[in-house]
């Protein structure tokens, strides 16, 4: 039995990974760690070890393994050992399509795990304008986000793409991600108190909130589902909710004890008029389905 | 998870020889970073104003036209989110969203690719839509849903915008819905744009305004957000097309199944104009889409990608059966991306022409089910309402139902059966279904291979043969095998956050269907 400690990040698990697979080292011979260090800014540079002759695997592993790195469970060097164990001297080339095998579905729960850590990063960073910059004179945003996994280099590229035209930070406690203009790069994580806590624009978006919200269809539980709570606390329209819920009763009896109102004739307009001629002389009402247009 | 698609999938990957660039090591530029990090903190200390642009703009003169509505337009909105300004931007949003908010419509995916580098401007879309916050209603925010002006001609029953209503009407002008889409855009409040409009004046003029705004956040501000907008079918075809050059998605609400609906409901509306103008964006989508594949041509001028509409539930007295096959229609002639069924929902100014009662929310749910069966899971409407039984069963999802009614098809061997009848077994989705066709050229499926699928194994249980399970027979009778997978006596909704459901009567008509 041996034990590998390697800094959490895909391409430490990597190099070990093909280190022992050349040894031939069987994954139930193999405990994974993580150093409890964080990690450098970036992975050292992969030093020359030895090439062995390691097998192919399909580039869905990799791509699988690279998401799966990002997890918080200690486990999963483990179970992506052994899955890479199985494809390859395992003789099991098909596994990944075998969805219902316990490794695979494993990886395939965490992968998904990332994925939604993900979207739900993409949905709910809120930027805070923070200032200008006097030479390009490009706006400068920063903000905080707490994401459940290593997510940070995964999720980044979005906002790139997104948001090129403006300077932004993204602070996180595993790593930050920074944009000027030219260059993504990444830092080290931070605590709350190095990103701004508010936006001059915070109540106009409350404002919006407050009034999309349709009291007469409270369902708080699809709500939660999609925005649990552990995001309110950096959601600035999330301070409204109690309230929110709390009053709609009230406005929704509001309204069913409101006075019907009667129709009001039509105004004198020229277009109205033309839209009555048209209804008039009705066209068959199409119940047949309609021609192809 | 092959973002590159099927010629990169029989691609082999050298696990030895990918030992660069495949995290993205970007250098670290250690100094820098203080010195953001410090304006950072200098900056929480103070209030940024946010930068002025001189965008007022002269929106008076339609208040002639509305016959004693009182339409607020300003001139001090444009120039500062802080004092009077703001309040009246403010105040403005809070009328206009609230009378955005009966449009379900809200999705922000299924645009072209397109993404801001490179460009001076904000914005990207493509992929999937990322719903950015959620309300209590459970429903998704993911764009700036808004109307430039809840002022209308119309007079639709169900709205409460309709110039029979009192509300209070106000008009956003261009400039002022353009600076609040890029606003909140950076600070990723939303994915982009959906706006409406009350028609003032005529349609071409309203839609003139609502093109407006388009325009000048794509051309004048390089917005590459997403942009959804509404459009009227009495416009002309000119200003439809010019809607769609700048719009990722154009829609025309449909609100009801049938022109008896329409004439008694919504006098202005016409189901024939409509589909119409439907047909008209058709063709439109499909001419682009045939240019795009010419191999020389040079690159069309961009054109919506989608057309979407809503059909309101519960206004008049239309069954699921009139509802389903209209939607049946439109995704087939006009090849709608999606339809959106709107339960008709009480509103503050309510019409003396509608009922008062809303139908239950499960109604809206169940059709939103049966319009996934058909587009997905190969039903015909015939299958899941028809004339013999017009209405969806508000007790049980539409594919048990479908089930229950034709057991002679069940069970299925999950071993065996073909995908067309995997995707009929309730309690399985097309994903699953997609997992178990794989998985079983390899290995014989048990019931605890399902199991780690998560299906509902109570569900799917009867209607299923695995490797190790065969269902008792089906010939329980009828009541019995439906009885157990009906909800139990008290379902109220376990919440503890929230007070009592708003009406007292909603879960009792919910649980016995009546409206």
């Amino acid at each position: 039995m041996r034990t590998v400690v390697i800094q959490p990040v895909f391409a430490e698990w990597r190099k070990s990974a093909r280190e022992l697979l050349a040894l031939r080292v069987p994954p139930e011979d193999v405990l994974w760690s993580d150093e409890a260090q964080e990690p450098g800014l970036f992975a050292p540079t992969v030093d020359a070890s030895p090439r062995a002759a390691v097998p192919k695997v399909p580039p869905a592993f990799l791509d699988l393994a690279r998401s799966v790195a990002a997890h918080c469970d200690a486990r999963r060097w483990g179970v992506l050992y052994r899955v890479l164990w199985r494809l390859t001297h395992g003789g099991e080339r098909h596994l990944l399509a075998v969805a219902t095998d316990r490794d695979v579905r494993q990886l395939q729960q965490w992968c998904k795990a990332i994925g939604r850590d993900i979207h739900k990063m993409h949905a709910f960073v809120r930027f805070r304008l923070v200032g200008r910059d006097e030479a390009t004179g490009r706006e400068q945003f920063a903000a905080w986000f707490e994401p459940e996994h290593r997510i940070v280099h995964l999720a980044a590229g979005f906002f790139e793409k997104r948001f090129a035209g403006m300077d932004w930070s993204i602070l996180t406690p595993h790593g930050c991600a920074h944009w000027d203009g030219s260059l993504l790069h990444f830092t080290p994580g931070v605590p709350r108190s190095a990103a701004p806590d508010d936006d001059a624009l915070d109540d106009l978006w409350r404002t919006y909130y407050r009034s999309i919200f349709n009291p007469a269809r409270l369902k708080v539980r699809a709500m939660q589902s999609e925005m649990p709570k552990k995001y309110w606390k950096n959601l600035p329209e999330a301070t409204l909710i109690a309230d929110l819920i709390a009053k709609s009763s009230g406005r929704v009896e509001k309204m069913l004890r409101t006075e019907l109102r009667p129709a009001k004739p039509a105004p004198k307009n020229a277009y109205l008029d033309s839209l009555r001629v048209l209804n008039t002389p009705e066209r068959p009402p199409p119940d047949e389905p309609p021609q192809t247009p | 998870m092959d973002p590159n698609g099927g010629d990169e999938r029989d691609r082999q990957a050298h696990l030895l020889n990918t030992g660069h660039a495949d995290e993205p090591k970007r250098q670290a530029v250690g100094g820098e970073f203080l010195a953001h990090i410090l304006r950072i903190a200098a900056a929480k200390s103070r209030r940024f104003a946010q930068a002025k642009r001189p965008d007022v703009q002269d929106a008076k003169g339609d208040d002639e036209l509305f016959h004693g509505m009182k339409v607020t337009t300003s001139e001090t909105a444009g120039n500062s989110y802080c004092s009077r300004g703001q309040m009246d931007l403010q105040h403005k949003l809070e009328i206009l969203a609230d009378a955005a908010k009966y449009d379900a419509s809200c999705a922000s995916s299924g645009a072209a690719r397109k993404d801001s580098r490179g460009s001076a401007g904000v914005g990207s879309t493509g992929g999937a839509g990322i719903c950015h916050s959620y309300a209590p209603d459970g429903r998704c925010i993911s764009l700036l849903k808004v109307l430039l002006t809840n002022a209308c001609l119309y007079d639709c029953h169900y709205c409460i915008n309709r110039r029979s209503s009192n509300v209070q009407r106000v008009r956003f002008t261009p400039d002022e819905v353009v600076r609040i889409t890029l606003d909140f855009y950076k600070r990723n409040y939303i994915e982009g744009l959906f706006l409406s409009s009350g028609i003032i004046r005529s349609a071409d003029y309203t839609m003139e305004l609502v093109i407006a705004v388009a325009r000048k956040l794509r051309e004048e501000h390089h917005f590459g957000g997403y942009i959804h907008l509404k459009t009227i079918p009495e416009a002309s075809a000119a200003l439809i097309e010019m809607a769609g050059r700048y719009a990722d998605r154009i829609s025309i609400n449909i609100e009801l199944p049938t022109q008896q609906g329409l004439a008694k409901l919504a006098p202005e509306k016409n189901l024939s104009r409509t589909q119409d103008a439907m047909g008209h964006i058709r063709g439109k989508i499909d001419e682009r889409h045939a240019e795009k594949r010419k191999p020389d041509a040079p690159k069309p001028p961009p054109f919506a990608t989608g057309q979407s509409t809503q059909m309101l539930v519960g206004a008049d007295d239309s069954t699921d059966a009139v509802i389903l096959r209209r939607a049946d229609v439109l995704y087939g002639e006009y090849r709608l991306r999606r339809v959106y069924y709107s339960g008709f929902s009480p509103i503050p100014e309510p019409s003396a022409l509608l009922p008062i009662q809303p139908p239950p929310l499960v109604r809206e749910h169940r059709l939103y089910q049966a319009d996934w069966l058909l587009r997905f899971y190969g039903f015909k409407v015939d299958e899941i309402a028809n004339d013999a039984a017009p209405n969806l069963d508000l007790q049980l999802d539409p594919k048990l139902a479908w089930a229950l009614r034709n057991r002679t098809v069940f069970p299925a061997d999950i071993n065996k059966a073909s995908r067309e009848i995997l995707l009929r077994v309730p309690g399985l989705g097309v994903r699953n279904v997609e997992r178990i066709l794989g998985a079983r050229r390899y290995t014989r499926l048990r019931l605890a291979d399902l199991l780690r699928l998560r299906v509902p194994m109570k569900k799917l249980l009867p209607f299923i043969i695995a490797a190790d399970h065969t269902p008792a027979r089906l010939g329980l009778d009828d009541d019995a095998l439906r009885a157990r997978f009906l909800p139990p006596p008290r379902q109220a909704e376990l919440n503890f956050d929230a007070p009592p459901p708003p009406v007292s009567g909603d879960i009792e008509s919910v649980r016995s269907g009546d409206l």
